[in-house]
């Protein structure tokens, strides 16, 4: 694969790579996306726009520079304290795997970031990884990270990314710490053109996490926990479509994991709600809601690489990654797309062990 | 009052039914609005109407001294300083309005540039002052829409209803010598109001141009210093008039139709 390194959200010769549910792959031109879709489906993307998470400041007690990425949150709603992973001095231009150490955080240091005042409240596990809490009303701390904040950059992107590069065409609460980068490939047009043909379009916000750290341990950690809210239409929409065999389409890793965590609570039902989504998902997780994926092309080992193993089996996979690689697909946020039918077991051999029943 | 849309009723779109109204026939309780230029005249006007009539308001504007005095006047109201003539303040204050309110129903694109003052005919105007009017009144409405759609779409899909209005002129459709600059930008913004009506209604998102008439306000002045102020709608009558316009479209019914004097 080749890496996507320009910010172009829709280029328009972008591909999608197909499996459908016996495993066979074909790839289609991505502006025909919705042809992949049948009326009676309900497609759910994650409708969170991207916080500018990355603060840069200074540590008080030390005076060095330090980089705060915003990680996670415990609710939608929470505006003051945030898990973070610090970065020493550099910026985005090194990549995250080299960047210098923090000075030693303990709780109670004070981190100014710009005009936001910020504390640490204690280490989390790890001598990077902290819950913070900002100083001030939520009008304050609103107005700073909206005027001091900046996306979170990626070092195989050579120019920085402004923060309208990093929300997706239907972006609203800016809660995601990187941007939910499979609605990249959703305009408005095919959206529009989406309830001209029967199928329903719904959404979820899913406060999406740092997707890497630079660091393994933390890595391993991920996904965070990550708060999510089902609207009552998007709820009402996979009801329907479970009573009339439509199709549940999930735009990103973000989309199944929210949904599914609703199901796992709720035994296959999707009320709507705000949670928060702890669990993983991978090869021997059973889906109960979500029937396809729209999803961009991971590199494996990172979590939503585990996340397709929910999908489809490790050979299939494999095979998706010879054709992305023997067709020049572009990985990373910026690059195309894969569209995963989740695979009907019925057709598979017994010999699979590595798809759960 | 003068409303440029007539088919309000011909949505085919289906939200879940309006949660249960606890304040039945009052639209505004709970109802989240922004509205830009919202420290002098009808936007100021319009965030006290709107507050009273039980909104959450958030409003914008551009200068600091001005947003924390109206703030610390209305305490409930969530200001919020920027320019939406500015590229780069557009995400910005789109971040603040939807943080602080938690999402959005109404947008109120009232912040105008009058383009040179005092005001001068076309062949007099400079580009620049061209430009800046049409940044404020036709880019700045233009791009805080569409940063803003994402939450209004989300919104109309809840059956909260989901209404951008774009305050116009009759020199959107009047040629007034001297107004050359405005009159311009105003009637790209109605254009620009009624071909993205046209598109969004199959999404429940109204998008309205919507002329106050001819007002009392420090813009007026600015405009036509001599003016006979007795002959001037109040701000207040207007923003008002302009509350019953919000209430009419989210409550999908046609706007009663007022003749402008």
């Amino acid at each position: 694969m080749i890496v996507a390194n320009q910010p172009v959200q829709r280029p328009s010769n972008a591909k999608v790579l197909m499996v459908d549910a016996r495993g066979s792959i074909k790839h289609h031109v991505r502006s025909e996306l919705v042809n992949l879709f049948r009326p009676g489906d309900v497609v759910v993307a994650n409708d969170a726009a991207t916080l500018p998470a990355s603060l840069s400041g200074r540590h008080g007690r030390t005076g060095r520079s330090i980089e705060v990425r915003l990680a996670a949150r415990a609710s939608l709603d929470e505006v003051s304290q945030f898990s973070a992973v610090v970065f020493g001095e550099g910026d985005f231009r090194t990549r995250t795997e080299s960047r210098a150490e923090p000075p030693t955080l303990n709780p109670g240091d004070q981190l100014e970031l710009g005009p936001l005042q910020a504390s640490v409240v204690r280490l989390l596990n790890h001598p990077r990884f902290i819950l913070m809490r900002f100083a001030g009303s939520s009008r304050e701390i609103w107005e700073g990270l909206a005027r001091h904040g900046r996306p979170i950059q990626y070092s195989h992107v050579p120019t920085p990314l402004a923060v309208w590069d990093t929300w997706t065409p239907i972006a609203g609460p800016p809660v995601a710490f990187e941007p939910p980068s499979a609605g990249f490939a959703l305009d408005w047009k095919m959206v529009a053109s989406m309830s001209a043909r029967k199928i329903r379009f719904g959404t979820i916000t899913h406060a999406a996490g740092l997707s890497s750290t630079g660091d393994p341990q933390l890595d391993a950690l991920l996904p965070f926990a990550e708060p999510y809210r089902i609207p009552r239409s998007t709820a009402s929409m996979i009801e329907h479509a479970q009573a009339s065999r439509g199709r549940i389409i999930a735009i990103g890793t973000t989309v199944v994991r929210a949904l599914e965590h609703t199901a796992a609570i709720f035994n296959g039902f999707v009320p709507p709600g705000e949670r928060l989504a702890t669990q993983r998902l991978g090869a021997s997780s059973r889906l109960r809601i979500v029937d396809a994926i729209l999803s961009g092309t991971h590199e494996r080992g990172s979590s939503h690489y585990e996340l397709l193993r929910s999908f489809v089996d490790d050979e299939t996979l494999n095979r998706i990654d010879q054709e992305l690689n023997a067709h020049h697909y572009r990985t990373h946020e910026f690059g195309d797309s894969v569209f995963l039918e989740k695979a009907d077991k019925q057709m598979q051999s017994a010999d699979q062990p590595s798809v759960a029943a | 009052m003068k409303s440029n849309h007539e088919s309000t009723d011909s949505i085919p779109f289906s939200p879940v039914p309006a949660p249960p109204d606890r304040h039945p026939g009052n639209p505004f309780v709970g109802l989240r609005v922004a509205i830009t230029g919202g420290t002098s005249g009808l936007g100021l006007a319009l965030v006290r109407e709107l507050l009273n009539r039980g909104a959450r308001v958030a409003f914008v504007a551009r200068r600091r001294d001005r947003v924390e005095q109206v703030g610390h006047e209305l305490p409930d109201a969530h200001g919020i300083v920027g320019d939406v003539s500015r590229k780069e303040d557009i995400h910005p204050i789109t971040m603040q309005i939807v943080g602080g309110l938690g999402g959005l129903d109404v947008l109120i694109n009232n912040a105008s540039d009058l383009g040179p003052m005092p005001l001068k005919l076309l062949a007099d105007t400079e580009c620049e002052e061209f430009e800046r009017a049409v940044a404020t009144n036709v880019f700045g409405p233009f791009r805080l829409t569409k940063a803003l759609l994402g939450s209004l779409s989300a919104s109309a899909r809840e059956g909260r209803g989901a209404v951008v209005i774009n305050v116009s002129s009759d020199a959107a459709l009047n040629a007034y010598a001297r107004w050359g600059a405005y009159g311009a930008s105003k009637a790209a913004l109605l254009q620009l109001s009624r071909i993205w009506d046209e598109e969004l209604s199959h999404e429940g998102v109204r998008i309205l141009s919507i002329d106050p008439g001819d007002m009392d306000t420090p813009m007026h002045a600015a405009a036509v210093p001599d003016a006979d102020r007795s002959t001037l709608k109040p701000a207040e009558v207007a923003a008002c008039e302009l509350g019953d316009a919000v209430a009419a479209a989210l409550l999908r019914r046609p706007i009663v139709q007022e003749v402008f004097a």
